[in-house]
C-alpha cells in the first residue's frame, strides 16, 4: 500500500438516485399538533408530522431505516378522545386527529418508560436514552439498588431492582454482545432479518422480563448463522453490540469521541459502492458505519465494508498498533467466497 | 419468510423416532406452512416431553424456518420445555380460586416430597378449574401421551398420579352437572344440554333442537343472520364487549379475501371457566354458532383456539368436529347448501397473552405470541393478514338462540343496556363455585346467593370481579346489578364473568402478590410499560408487605399509582393496560396491606 492511503479523499456522499415516476400526491389531512392546525400527507406517521413542525418526540426503537415495532413505548402521545396513547412512530395520521405531545398523561408515560429502563438496563454507552432520561426527569433509585435477574423471590432482595444484569458474551474478534444494556428494542433483529440481511441468526426469546435477544438454544455467534455483517451493532441504540476494537478501547480508556473524525468513502471491496463513514482516531480506524440515508446500503454493509478495515490496518507499516485480528471458525472462507 | 434465505442448522441430526413424530404433522408441506410450527412443536413435546434439538433441527428444515426463530418460539410457551423434563409433569395451581382453596398448602407440602424420576410438578397459573379449586393437571408424555385434570385435590393424589396410569374422568355428566349446579333448571339458554344432553352424540344434540338454528340461518341467508345478531344487540363475552353483529357486518363486506373465522377458546383469565364448560359440556352448540358465522361473513375456514390446558375440551371439541364432518355439516357443502365450511383446532401452549386476538394469530401464524399494535384492526387485517372474524366461545353459542328466537325479541332478555344472557363463573369461598346463567341484570348480591353465598357463613371481604384484569369490589358494593352499564357506573367491568368472593379470613395482600406475580410471568415483553412496569409493581407490593418501603408508604403508594398510570397508558395490548387495575382498586378502598406491614 503506498501512503497516500486511499482513503483520504473521499468521494462526495452519494444522492439518492433520480426518483422515480411522480406518484399522484398523497392526500393532505387536517390535524392539530399541540394546538396548531396542520395539513400534511396522510401517508405521514405522527413521528413524520410532529418533526416537520420542529416538535422533538423522544424515540428509542425506531429507526429510519428499519420498520417500526413500536415497542419502546417512548414516543407516546396523546390523542383527544382516544383511551390510550399511541406510538408517534407507527400510527398514521388521520383527518381530525388532535395530537397532544406535551401532555401530563404524555410526560408521565415517558417519564416511566425511561425510569423502567434506566433501573433494569445499563445506560452508560447509550447517550440517547441518558439524555431523554434526564430531560423527563426518571429517578431510577425509587426503585432501590439494582439486584440481578431472578431474585425478589428471596426476602433478602425485598428493596431492591431486578435488572437484566448478565454477562457480557465475548465469542469472536469482530463485536461483542453485552446484554445487560440492551433495552429490548428489536432493532438488531429486524436488521438481521427482513429488513436488510435476511440471515434471520437472532431473536427474541423467552417472554416477560426474561425476553431476551437471542442465537438458538444460546449458542456462541461462531455456530449461529450470524455472517458478520454488524448490521445489528450499525442500528444498536446501547451499545450492546458494540465492535470489539471500541470496546477494547474503551476498556483501555483509549476510546475519545471527540478526537474522532467521519470520513465517507465508497467501500473498495467490490462493486456495488456502498458508502462508508470511517470513524479514525489518533490516525487509525476504530469503527465504520455507513449513513442511513445512503442510497445503496441505507445504513446496512456486509463483513467486508464493516470489518474489513482490522485487514487494511493490519498492512499499515511496522510500529502501527495494529489489533491481532483472528476472525472466527468459518469467517476467514466466507470472507473470502464473497 | 424470505426465498432468499439460507437455513444454518447447527447441531444434533433428529433421531429416527424424533423425525417420525415431526412429519406426522409436518409432512411434506406446500409452500409457506409456518403456521404448522405450534402443531409440530405440541407433538415432539408430548411424545418425548422436552423438545429435543434433533426435533427442533428437523422442523425447521421442514417449514424452512431459521432456528433462532424456532428457538425464540419455543421459549414463549410454559407448557413447552426445552430442556429434559420427566415424562409426567403435574401443573399444581397456585393461583387465587386455588389458594385460598388449600392450593398453596398443596405446593408447600410437595416441596418437601421427593418426586419418583419419572414424574415431577411445577406450579401453574389458574388452570381454569376454579369451581372444582383446588386444580391440579396431570401432563403424561409418550407414546400415547395422555393429559387430565385432577379436581379437589391433594397433594397425596397428586403423588399418586405420578405413579399410576390410572386417569380420567368416564363419566360424561355427572361431573357436568357439579360444575353448573343450574344444570336442567328450566328457562336456560345457554348451558340448557350441559350436564343433560351427551357431549359426544351429534344426535342426542339434534334430539336436543341442535343444528335447527343453522337451517333457519339459511332461510335467513348471509344478510339476514348479520342482521338477525345486529338487531339482538350482542356484544363480545371475551372481555371487550364489542357489538358482535358490527364486527360481523365490516368482515361480511371486507373485498379482501379468503375471510377467516377465529373462535377465541384459549381462556386463561384468572377465575374463568365458562368457555371451558361450554366445549365439554355442549361442543356442537360452539360448532353450530362458528358454522353460522362462517356462513354469515363469508368464511370458509375456521380455527378454534383452544387453551393448552384443557384436554378434555379439545376431545370433545374434536370428537364434535370429526362427527360434523361425517353427518356433513362441516366440508365442501353443508347440508346441499353451496357452502364450504370446516374448522380446524388448534391448541395454545401455556401463555394468557395469546387470548389477545392479535397475539392468537400470531400464535397460529407460527411466530410468537406478541400482540399486534391497533389499528389495523381484525376485520381489516387479522389472521394471515386478512379480514378475521375472531369471538369468543361464549359469545358464539349465543348465536344459535338469536337465529331462534330472533334478534329483537333476543333483546328482551336482559337490560336495555346490556342484552341477552349471561354466564358469570363463581368461585373462590362460595358454598357452590360453578358457572351460572342469568339475564343481565340481577345484583352480585344475588348471584352470590345463587351460589349458595359465602361458604363459611362469615362477612364478605372483597369479590373480585372480571378475573385478574377486573377489578375488586368491597362488601358496600354488592347492589351493583351485574350489566356493563352497572358495573361502569361502579368502576368495574364484568370482563369474561368472573365473580370471585373472599371472605374476611382471606390475606388479600397475599391475592394481591400472587395477581402481580401472574403479569409479570405472563406478560409478553415486548413493550417495556408493561414488560418492566409489571415487576416494579410485583416488587413494590412484596416491600409494602414486608413493611420496608423506600420512603414513605405515601411516596410508595403514589409510585404505584405511576406504574399503573403508564401501564395503561402506554402498553401495546390489554394485558399490560389491564395489569395494575385490579391492585389499584384493592389499595383505593380495601386495605389490603394495612400500614404496619403484616396482614390483618
Ligand atoms: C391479555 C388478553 C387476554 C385475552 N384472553 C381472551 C380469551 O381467553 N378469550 C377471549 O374470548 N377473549 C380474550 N381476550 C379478548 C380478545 O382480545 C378479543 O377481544 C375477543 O376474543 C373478541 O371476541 P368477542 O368479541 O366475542 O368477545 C383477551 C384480551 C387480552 C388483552
Ligand atoms: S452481524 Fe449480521 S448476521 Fe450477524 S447477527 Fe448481526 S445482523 Fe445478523
Ligand atoms: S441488542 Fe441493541 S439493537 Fe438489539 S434489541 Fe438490544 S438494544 Fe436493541
Ligand atoms: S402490554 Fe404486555 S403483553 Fe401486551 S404487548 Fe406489551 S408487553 Fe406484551
Ligand atoms: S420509538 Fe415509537 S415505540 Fe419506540
Ligand atoms: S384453577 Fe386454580 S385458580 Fe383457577
Amino acid at each position: 500500500m503506498s501512503d497516500q492511503p486511499m482513503f483520504t479523499h473521499p468521494p462526495p456522499r452519494a444522492s439518492r438516485p433520480p426518483a422515480a415516476p411522480l406518484l399522484p400526491e398523497p392526500k393532505l389531512v387536517d390535524v392539530v399538533i399541540d394546538g396548531h392546525a396542520d395539513k400534511v400527507p396522510e401517508t405521514w406517521t405522527i413521528l413524520e408530522a410532529c418533526r416537520h413542525r420542529g416538535i422533538d418526540v423522544p424515540t428509542l426503537c425506531y429507526l429510519e431505516n428499519l420498520t417500526p415495532v413500536n415497542v419502546c413505548r417512548v414516543c407516546v402521545v396523546e390523542l383527544a378522545g382516544a383511551r390510550v396513547l399511541a406510538p408517534a412512530c407507527s400510527r398514521r395520521v388521520e383527518a381530525g386527529m388532535d395530537i397532544r405531545t406535551d401532555s401530563p398523561r404524555v410526560r408521565l408515560s415517558r417519564k416511566m418508560v425511561l425510569e423502567f429502563l434506566a433501573s433494569s438496563v445499563d445506560l452508560s454507552t447509550a447517550p440517547e436514552a441518558q439524555k431523554y432520561a434526564a430531560q423527563y426527569g426518571a429517578r431510577p433509585e425509587r426503585y432501590g439498588p439494582p439486584a440481578a435477574p431472578g431474585t425478589l423471590e428471596t426476602d433478602r432482595h425485598v428493596g431492591t431492582a431486578q435488572t437484566v444484569a448478565q454477562p457480557v458474551k465475548i465469542d469472536n474478534d469482530l463485536y461483542v454482545r453485552d446484554y445487560a444494556k440492551c433495552i429490548l428494542c428489536y432493532r438488531c433483529v429486524q436488521a438481521c432479518g427482513s429488513d436488510a440481511q435476511n440471515t434471520f441468526a437472532i431473536a427474541v426469546a423467552g417472554r416477560g422480563f426474561d425476553a431476551r435477544i437471542s442465537t438458538e438454544a444460546d449458542v456462541p455467534l461462531p455456530e449461529s448463522a450470524c455472517v458478520y455483517c454488524g448490521n445489528c451493532i450499525g442500528v444498536c441504540p446501547t451499545g450492546a453490540l458494540m465492535f470489539k476494537s471500541e470496546r477494547d478501547m474503551r476498556k483501555t480508556g483509549e476510546w475519545d469521541e471527540s478526537k474522532q473524525q467521519k470520513t465517507d468513502t465508497i467501500c473498495p471491496y467490490c462493486g456495488v459502492g456502498c458508502t462508508l463513514t470511517l470513524h479514525v482516531q489518533d490516525n487509525r480506524i476504530v469503527k465504520v458505519t455507513s449513513p442511513l440515508d445512503a442510497a445503496i446500503t441505507q445504513g446496512h454493509l456486509c463483513i467486508k465494508g464493516r470489518f474489513g478495515f482490522e485487514h487494511v490496518q493490519q498492512r499499515e507499516p511496522a510500529g502501527a498498533e495494529s489489533p491481532d485480528v483472528k476472525l472466527p471458525e468459518g469467517v476467514s472462507s466466507r470472507f473470502k467466497a464473497r | 419468510m424470505d426465498g432468499i434465505m439460507d437455513l444454518h442448522i447447527h447441531g444434533p441430526e433428529a433421531t429416527e423416532a424424533e423425525r417420525a413424530v415431526v412429519d406426522a404433522v409436518v409432512g411434506e408441506p406446500a409452500g409457506d406452512r409456518r403456521d404448522l410450527l405450534l402443531p409440530a412443536l405440541h407433538a415432539v413435546q408430548s411424545r418425548f416431553g422436552w423438545l429435543p434439538q434433533g426435533a427442533l433441527n428437523c422442523i425447521c428444515r421442514r417449514l424452512h424456518i431459521p432456528p433462532a426463530e424456532v428457538y425464540g418460539v419455543a421459549t414463549f410457551y410454559h407448557l413447552l420445555s426445552l430442556t429434559p423434563q420427566p415424562p409426567t409433569v403435574v401443573h399444581v395451581c397456585d393461583d387465587i380460586a386455588c389458594r385460598i382453596n388449600g392450593g398453596a398448602r398443596i405446593c408447600e407440602e410437595l416441596a418437601g416430597r421427593e418426586c419418583p424420576a419419572h414424574g415431577g410438578w411445577k406450579r401453574s397459573p389458574c388452570l381454569g378449574q376454579c369451581e372444582r379449586a383446588p386444580a391440579a393437571l396431570v401432563v403424561r408424555a409418550g407414546e400415547s401421551p395422555n393429559a387430565f385434570v385432577l379436581p379437589r385435590t391433594t397433594s397425596g393424589a397428586i403423588m399418586a398420579s405420578l405413579g399410576s396410569e390410572e386417569a380420567r374422568e368416564n363419566d360424561r355428566l355427572e361431573p357436568l352437572r357439579r360444575s353448573a349446579p343450574q344444570s336442567g333448571s328450566p328457562g336456560l339458554r345457554l348451558i340448557r344440554r350441559i350436564g343433560q344432553v351427551d357431549p359426544e352424540s351429534l344426535e342426542a344434540y339434534r334430539v336436543s333442537g341442535g343444528y335447527a338454528a343453522l337451517g333457519r340461518a339459511f332461510e335467513l341467508g348471509r344478510e339476514g343472520v348479520v342482521r338477525e345478531v345486529i338487531a339482538s344487540k350482542l356484544v363480545g363475552r371475551g372481555g371487550a364487549a364489542f357489538p358482535t353483529g358490527r364486527k360481523w357486518e365490516a368482515v361480511a363486506k371486507a373485498a379482501v379475501k379468503p375471510h377467516y373465522l377465529v373462535c377465541n377458546a384459549d381462556e386463561s383469565e384468572p377465575g374463568a371457566f365458562k368457555d371451558r364448560l361450554l366445549m365439554e359440556g355442549d361442543p356442537f352448540a360452539v360448532l353450530e354458532g362458528m358454522t353460522i358465522a362462517g356462513y354469515a361473513t363469508g368464511c370458509e375456514k375456521g380455527f378454534i383456539y383452544l387453551r393448552g390446558e384443557y384436554p378434555l375440551a379439545a376431545r370433545r371439541m374434536a370428537t364434535a368436529l370429526a362427527a360434523g364432518r361425517a353427518a356433513g355439516l362441516l366440508g365442501s357443502d353443508i347440508l346441499g347448501k353451496n357452502f364450504a365450511f370446516d374448522v380446524e383446532i388448534r391448541r395454545g401452549a401455556g401463555a394468557y397473552v395469546c387470548g389477545e386476538e392479535t397475539a392468537l394469530f400470531n400464535s397460529i401464524e407460527g411466530k410468537r405470541g406478541e400482540p399486534r399494535n391497533k389499528p389495523p384492526f381484525p376485520v381489516e387485517v387479522g389472521l394471515f393478514g386478512k379480514p378475521t372474524v375472531i369471538n369468543n366461545v361464549e359469545t358464539l353459542v349465543n348465536v344459535p338462540p338469536i337465529i331462534l328466537e330472533g334478534g329483537a325479541a333476543y333483546t328482551g332478555i336482559g337490560t336495555a343496556g346490556s342484552s341477552g344472557p349471561k354466564l358469570f363463573c363463581l368461585s373462590g369461598h362460595v358454598a357452590q363455585p360453578g358457572l351460572y346463567e342469568v339475564a343481565f341484570g340481577p345484583t352480585l348480591r344475588e348471584a352470590i346467593a345463587l351460589a349458595g353465598g359465602v361458604s363459611s357463613g362469615r362477612p364478605i371481604r372483597a369479590v373480585l370481579l372480571g378475573g385478574a384484569a377486573g377489578a375488586f369490589v368491597g362488601p358496600d358494593q354488592l347492589d351493583m346489578p351485574l350489566t356493563l352499564e352497572g358495573a361502569r357506573a361502579a368502576g368495574a367491568s364484568l370482563g369474561s364473568g368472573v365473580i370471585m368472593v373472599f371472605d374476611d379470613s382471606v390475606d388479600l395482600g397475599d391475592i394481591l402478590a400472587r395477581i402481580a406475580a401472574f403479569f409479570r410471568a405472563e406478560s409478553c415483553g415486548q413493550c417495556v410499560p408493561c414488560r418492566v412496569g409489571a415487576i416494579r409493581q410485583e416488587e413494590l407490593l412484596a416491600r409494602l408487605r414486608a413493611g420496608k418501603p423506600i420512603g414513605s408508604r405515601r411516596q410508595e403508594l403514589a409510585l404505584l399509582q405511576e406504574i399503573g398510570q403508564a401501564m395503561r397508558d402506554a402498553s401495546i395490548c390489554g394485558l399490560g393496560q389491564t395489569a395494575s387495575t385490579a391492585i389499584e382498586s384493592a389499595l383505593a378502598s380495601l386495605d389490603p396491606v394495612p400500614e404496619q406491614g403484616r396482614p390483618s
